[in-house]
């Protein structure tokens, strides 16, 4: 008898379907890093190579990496987020970070030990290949994909297969710029006109049968200048999906501005060029590259149903049946499937952190609780436990609460969405990370996660213009940069306000600048104002819809109106009365900025 | 005939297939580190105890011997050492024995908790033990002091590494130190990595070779300690142990590195 033989084993746990790794990456990495050591690798091509393989760089450092895991359609499975445990706390800080585009990224890794990363990652299917550099990044599909009642079909088999065709594709190694595919659910969930391919399932009859197609969107995206993007036609068909995808890469390709790192996403062609021309271009290629494939290409989708099979009960019944906080919990964290009887649980993550051992723990639950098996990444930096069975809810809040991942709010305001900012950011400004935390913290101390009105409202918050925190899409967006009296910096946020994702989605309007130990004062003081003015059955992004559409007509009509009824929030204090106004959160000396380079563009 | 290696091949660890049948044989002494109560409730069979704290509450030379020879070691007996803290205590007896002169020391692969979730024997009795005499060759080439790391780190051939958590090295450590967190050293069921797989990552990291290697860890050289037997495992020959690591450093006043301008800290879910 040996240790290993003895090993615990969940043979019966779904394993994941798909493998995305090549183990062979892992070996040249370490090979290339060497000889980029050894100064037989310049830093550019290194540079390249580095992020191409998915390995960002770090703040004020060059021995620093920061990997970033893809989750293909969100999916991940318990023996892959238990590697990942086991990696952050080898060779990352103890804890990894669920980002709102359903990586997972590991920081401060040191660039020699990323390959270790890279062959654990291999052992159990994953990859971070063309997470990041000018590759098609991760495909999203939303952490409701399936169980939505308000979708056509399910278009996570889609979004998989077309991850699949476009992952080491030769056509998408070297692109002017990123480029992001999300497939979504339905209108109301979102995210698919502020990204430059957006799809939503629909449906239409045809001849007396029901035809499978998308709502398809080009050309949107939030960056330092955002766009909302166009639909492409009134239904693409299924069969349409891959040759579309095609045409509208190669399109990029041809024509994106391979000079301009600042304006060569694609969004700038197509604001460029004028959508009508775009898309005319778009369709007249689709049809040549329908005609000139030389193979029929399809894509390989797969729609084998997930098995759906309820866990067996490992623990007992112990522990009172309505724990303190369920109801809230509840109220605010789970969904109904249209699968009845079972939930979606959102497990909301402090500006998307969670340490090795919530992982590991984390793992367990989803094997004891999700009947598919296995969890999705969320829009929102959270994770989705989905087949819940109805009557192990209040078992699974119980098991969340031992080890800390029950906080309420996951569906609500009170789960705002912060980058990683100055804690690991070579563009960050400030500590928009942080703040994200103490906004949740000061919501949840509220209770305003339990306040209706506020429910579908959000918070999201960039360190820097360049809206990784997605602040343009915010009910309440903030991005970050310095404020200055006299000699002395401090940190400062640009608030934008009346942003939204879903099927009216527009960018949010510059309302005013905010120094950021002001923030949260200002977010109640809203809530307040709105409270003052409301409807009955209003909600406050309805109000802010209204105001910054010029639409409202009580105390606050517009914008303007909002800026003045502020101002006073926003005066500087002396150094002398309030020091602590020129720290950023999480530090204790003076705010200055300080960047080196940024790599979104490589 | 086929000539004998040069070199002695080092046994860093103990797997638990042999321990037992060492057990068995009679022929080795099992050392249980973890508190003395945790060792009354049950322990490895014919293991004695030496709980870390009694150890470290004097540990000169003349006083690590009378323990040895109490625990009856003599300079021929092998000996075994296990803890529940994934090999660092464990480590930590077992180079202050070897700095002491014993040279048949190891670990056991594995801790007491996966020991016994493994089913495997273990039993509450404490051993009659027969006194011993050991003597004493102190080995002072594992053993760095603050005054040897401070003459000799800036040295080209010198690698010091810092075992602790990621952040703890960010927040502050010695300068020229590199980073190997503790946990980096094992996998999910044995306190070390398989030989290749520490080998390849710490090529990855250029450690190899002559060079001379310093480890520390925060305040008593346990974590640092267990570095100091992966290093070993894999055949460096040439490693010392920082025994009195960073906790020593800073009340010396000596200097310390941070990295500056970034607030990593709060990407921490802790």
């Amino acid at each position: 008898m040996t240790v290993t033989d003895l090993k615990q084993s969940y043979s019966d746990s779904p394993k994941p379907k798909i493998n995305w790794a090549r183990i062979e990456e892992a070996e040249n990495f370490a090979n290339t890093v060497k000889l980029f050591r050894q100064g037989k690798y310049d830093e550019d091509s290194f540079r390249r190579y580095r992020l191409q393989h998915g390995a960002y760089g770090t703040r004020m450092t060059n021995d620093y990496a920061m990997v970033r895991i893809k989750l293909p359609a969100g999916e991940i499975y318990p023996n892959q987020i238990e590697k990942i445990s086991q990696l952050s706390e080898q060779f990352s800080i103890g804890s990894a970070h669920f980002s709102t585009r359903e990586n997972i990224q590991l920081h401060w890794v040191i660039l020699e030990d990323v390959s270790e990363i890279l062959r654990g990652l291999a052992e159990v299917g994953l990859t971070s290949r063309e997470a990041c550099g000018n590759s098609v990044r991760n495909v999203m599909c939303s952490p409701l994909s399936g169980v939505c009642p308000d979708e056509e079909f399910d278009s996570t088999p889609y979004a998989l297969a077309t991850a699949r065709f476009f992952l080491r594709n030769p056509m998408s190694q070297n692109l002017p710029r990123k480029f992001k595919f999300n497939f979504t659910c339905c209108e109301k969930h979102g995210m698919v006109r502020m990204v430059d391919v957006g799809l939503i399932p629909q449906t239409r009859e045809l001849d007396g049968s029901i035809q499978k197609g998308f709502k398809i969107f080009l050309g949107g995206g939030l960056g330092n200048r955002s766009f909302v993007g166009h639909q492409l036609e009134e239904f693409t068909p299924e069969e349409d999906l891959l040759y579309t995808s095609i045409a509208v890469l190669r399109i990029f390709d041809r024509l994106g501005d391979r000079k301009n790192m600042a304006r060569n996403r694609m969004r700038y062609l197509v604001n460029d060029m004028g959508w009508d021309k775009f898309q005319n271009l778009v369709l007249k290629e689709r049809a040549i590259v329908r005609a000139t494939q030389s193979i029929v290409t399809n894509l390989e989708v797969d729609h084998t149903p997930s098995v759906i099979k309820r866990p067996i009960k490992i623990s007992d019944e112990s522990g009172s049946p309505n724990p303190d906080g369920y109801t809230r919990w509840l109220k605010t964290n789970t969904l109904k499937q249209k699968q009845s009887p079972y939930h979606s649980v959102f497990i909301t993550l402090e500006a998307g952190d969670i340490t090795s051992n919530q992982l590991s723990e984390l793992a367990t639950i989803i094997r004891e609780f999700s009947s598919e098996g296995h969890a999705r990444a969320g829009f929102v930096q959270n994770i989705a436990l989905r087949y819940v069975h109805e009557d192990d809810l209040p078992r699974l809040y119980s098991k969340l609460l031992t080890v800390g991942l029950a906080k309420s709010g996951a569906l609500t305001m009170a789960a705002p969405i912060g980058c990683s900012g100055t804690t690991s950011c070579n563009l960050a400004l400030t500590n928009s990370h942080r703040l994200a935390k103490e906004i949740q913290r000061k919501f949840l101390e509220l209770k305003l996660d339990q306040d209706d009105d506020l429910r579908d409202s959000s918070i999201k918050i960039s360190g820097c213009p360049n809206s990784c925190g997605q602040h343009g899409i915010a009910t309440i967006g903030f991005f970050g940069g310095g404020g200055r009296v006299g000699k002395e910096m401090f940190p400062n946020y640009q608030m934008s306000l009346g942003g939204r994702s879903d099927g009216e989605t527009m960018l949010g309007v510059t309302c005013h600048r905010i120094p950021a130990k002001r923030v949260i004062p200002v977010i109640l003081k809203i809530i307040e104002l709105f409270k003052q003015n409301k409807k009955s059955n209003d909600t406050l992004k309805d109000w802010i819809h209204r105001i910054v559409n010029g639409k409202e007509d009580s105390e606050i009509k517009s914008v303007i109106d909002m800026r003045k009824a502020l101002d006073s929030l926003t005066i500087p204090p002396t150094k002398e009365d309030d020091p602590d106004f020129y720290n950023d959160f999480g530090s204790d000396s003076s705010y200055h900025t300080k960047t080196g380079k940024g790599e979104c563009a490589a | 005939m086929c000539s004998m290696s040069q070199e002695k091949i080092i046994k860093t660890t103990t797997n638990v297939d042999s321990l037992r049948s060492e057990i068995r044989d009679k022929s080795v002494r099992v050392i249980d580190v973890r508190r003395e109560d945790d060792y009354k409730q049950s322990h490895i069979p014919t293991a004695v105890n030496l709980p870390l704290a009694n150890l470290l509450s004097d540990d000169s030379p003349e006083r690590v011997l009378k323990l040895v020879n109490s625990m009856g070691i003599d300079d021929e007996t092998p000996v075994v050492v296990y803890d529940d803290t994934f090999g660092a205590l464990a480590s930590r007896v077992a180079w202050t024995l070897e700095y002491v002169g014993h040279s048949e020391v190891s670990l056991l692969e594995t801790t007491f908790s996966t020991w016994k979730s493994l089913g495997l024997e273990n039993d509450n009795q404490v051993p009659n033990i027969q006194s011993k005499e050991h003597s004493l060759r102190l080995r002072p080439e594992i053993l760095a002091t603050s005054d040897y790391l401070e003459k000799s780190k800036d040295n080209s051939d010198v690698i010091l590494i810092d075992n602790r958590e990621r952040l703890n090295y960010l927040e502050q450590h010695i300068p020229g130190a590199i980073n190997l967190p503790y946990r980096t050293l094992a996998t999910q069921d044995k306190i070390l990595r398989p030989k290749d797989d520490m080998k390849r990552l710490l090529d990855n990291r250029r450690i190899s070779g002559d060079s001379e290697i310093i480890t520390y860890c925060g305040s008593v050289g346990t974590l640092s300690g267990l570095a100091y037997y992966a290093l070993k495992s894999v055949g460096l020959p040439n490693v010392k142990l920082y025994v009195r690591s960073f906790k020593e450093w800073k009340g010396l006043e000596k200097p310390v590195v941070k990295q500056q301008d970034a607030h990593y800290w709060d990407l921490s879910a802790e």
